[in-house]
């Protein structure tokens, strides 16, 4: 009796010889993890030292991709990558926060949860799938209807000259935005529903609409969260590449036009890997190495803005 | 103050924009499944999901071997990415307590989110450098796909078993570690099967890491130091071709690919409410039986 309270005492005090081990077995495995990561950035930075070598800081800011001449600098998918993604933020997010404040404030309590998980459904179809129904869906709606008419109505602006071809730059921002929406969607809802519900009876006892409550109660209750959510999207517009290599029409140009084909960071990886070698395959890496730049403080800004909410971005989602 | 009436029209049209959006947002959904439903059922049949993939013109052609390849794929990467998503999910939920544990999980997170290409980078500076475009860089790029989806949904899981639960098994005189194993893991099994299935889903999908690391290929290939064909694959390549044929088993491969990750999602639903009903009432009667005065 005396020797097994001491042994209980012992475990109160410190733990046992096993929980130690199991402790640290377990915790070597998530050292490993982070060590991977660590690993990652040493790695990729590594193999693209000949392009950091060979073109320095021109890398980013200058526009000539030319394997003849075997110049290689990534301005031009950097810019890429900036009017897609500007794009999908533009069409993707007002869309998401339609649906946040439908599901959160409007939706019967009964429909709520399917039309969510219809909504989250949108991050399972995988990226290539949205590609194929770009190519032969969407690009014929935007060849026969809408590029004509962005051309006549816009076309005295730089983002809509040239021609309704529909594998251009708006083609990609377009699936892309239809890529975000759950992401956004989802997290902006959760940070709605975090808003406590005597925000909204005090508006609504004053008299408010259910419009005004939402508008004045949850939406300004709500702000940081939905810019999180908007910086979400954002990242994964930015680090997309499937749907966005079939779609934007792979063109290592600068134009402004959206109806142009362009190239972003991620496609032009995707698009030149086979036949890549030496300095371009150097420089591709390099590019990953940007992008990832890029993707790190997006997240790193998303994670400290919307906190754990992050839970409710669906992990679903295919071939980022 | 402005007039009722244009207030209550305001309200009224504000809620039929919201609606509104929701509709918008489910169009591409509803289209891209009646399309892939359409365009890939009548390439399907049984040639086309037991032969191998061949050139244009041929008739025999098929997704059998991407099919095998894609579920080895797979496989694989669950072999190396759910231990280690598991595990780190499990330090984080009971031991990550400090600012270890908080930094694990704030880049498991982002790893969670991150572009799937600078990925397969890694995998290919990392594996395709040493013995070329291979399974095993393909399945090692998913599984690092796999372990921050893994790890989140572990820790999710462990963190809804009932404190009471656990203080039940240390008060018995059963050591922590045991505590975990048997008390805690098997209270939340049917999390992890949730979150490895979630997992499984997202990767079988996954193209970008594929095309640097795995590369495909046409023949029936199951070796791990050999270029590997994928459902994904098939698609981006015929998608792109200019053949009508090949166009015609893009769409049957990816009828095949949407039903696996459907299917695996909506299991994943069904399983995530059950777990959640079977909880609540857990918490309910444990309040009612031990601090009804709570």
């Amino acid at each position: 009796m005396m020797r097994l309270t001491t042994k209980q005492g012992s475990r109160r005090g410190k733990a046992s010889l096993e929980d130690k081990l199991f402790k640290y077995s377990v915790m070597s495995v998530a050292a490993l993890v982070l060590a991977m990561l660590w690993s990652l950035v040493v790695k990729l930075v590594f193999d693209a030292q000949t392009s950091i070598e060979t073109f320095g800081i021109d890398f980013i800011t200058s526009t000539v991709w030319d394997p003849n001449r075997d110049l290689y600098t990534a301005l031009p998918f950097i810019f890429g990558t900036l009017m897609t993604s500007a794009v999908a933020i533009a069409i993707g997010v007002p869309i998401s926060i339609g649906i946040a404040i439908y599901l959160s404030e409007l939706a019967p309590a009964w429909i709520r949860e399917p039309l969510s998980f219809m909504i989250e459904l949108l991050a399972a179809v995988p990226s290539v799938i949205y590609g194929l129904w770009a190519i032969y869906i969407l690009r014929p709606i935007l060849t026969g209807s809408v590029e004509p008419f962005l051309m006549n109505v816009l076309g005295w602006t730089p983002f809509f000259e040239g021609a309704a071809f529909g594998i251009d730059k708006l083609a990609a921002g377009i699936i892309l935005a239809v890529m975000i929406i759950p992401t956004v969607a989802s997290v902006s809802k959760e940070s709605m529903m975090a808003v406590p519900d005597s925000q909204r009876e005090a508006a609504l006892s004053l008299g408010a609409t259910r419009y005004e409550s939402t508008r004045m109660a949850v939406l300004s209750y709500s702000r940081s969260g939905i810019f999180g959510a908007v910086i979400l999207g954002l990242g994964r517009a930015v680090g997309e590449t499937m749907a966005v290599t079939m779609t934007i029409g792979n063109a290592n140009i600068i134009s402004w036009s959206l109806l142009d084909p362009g190239q972003t960071m991620a496609s032009v990886i995707a698009n030149n890997w086979g036949e890549a070698d030496g300095l371009m395959l150097s420089s591709l890496i390099e590019i990953g190495v940007v992008l990832f730049v890029v993707a790190l403080l997006i997240n790193v800004c998303a994670r400290l803005m919307v906190g754990r909410v992050m839970k409710a971005v669906p992990m679903t989602g295919g071939g980022l | 103050m402005r007039g009722y009436k244009s207030r209550k029209w305001k309200n009224r049209i504000a809620s039929l924009l919201a609606l509104g959006c929701v509709l918008v947002a489910l169009v591409p959904l509803v289209s891209i499944l009646i399309e892939v439903v359409s365009r890939g059922g009548p390439a399907i049949d049984w040639t086309f999901l037991t032969e191998r993939t061949k050139s244009s013109g041929a008739t025999d052609s098929g997704i059998g071997n991407a099919i095998l390849g894609s579920l080895l794929l797979v496989m694989w990467a669950s072999l190396i990415g759910l231990p280690f998503g598991i595990l780190t999910g499990v330090y984080v939920s009971e031991y990550g307590d400090n600012w270890f544990g908080r930094t694990v999980r704030f880049f498991s997170d982002i790893l969670a989110n991150f572009p799937s290409v600078v990925i397969g980078l890694f995998a290919y500076s990392l594996i395709v450098t040493v013995i070329g475009f291979s399974m095993i860089s393909g399945a090692f790029a998913l599984a690092i796909i796999m372990i921050p989806i893994v790890a989140n949904t572990t820790e999710d899981a462990l963190r809804m078993v009932p404190n009471s639960l656990r203080e039940a098994s240390l008060a018995l005189g059963v050591p922590r570690w045991r505590t975990v194993l048997k008390v805690i893991i098997s209270n939340g099994r049917s999390g992890l099967v949730t979150g490895a299935l979630l997992a499984i889903a997202r990767v079988a999908g996954e193209t970008a890491p594929l095309i640097l690391t795995s590369f495909g290929n046409n023949f029936w290939e199951t070796g791990l130091t050999e270029p590997v064909a994928a459902l994904p694959l098939v698609i981006f390549r015929n998608a792109m071709s200019p053949y009508a044929d090949l166009q015609e088993q893009a769409w049957g491969a990816a009828l095949v690919l949407i039903t696996m990750v459907l299917f695996l999602n909506i299991v994943v639903r069904l399983l995530t409410r059950k777990r959640m009903k079977r909880f609540k009432a857990v918490k309910k009667t444990w309040k009612e039986r031990l601090s009804p005065s709570v």
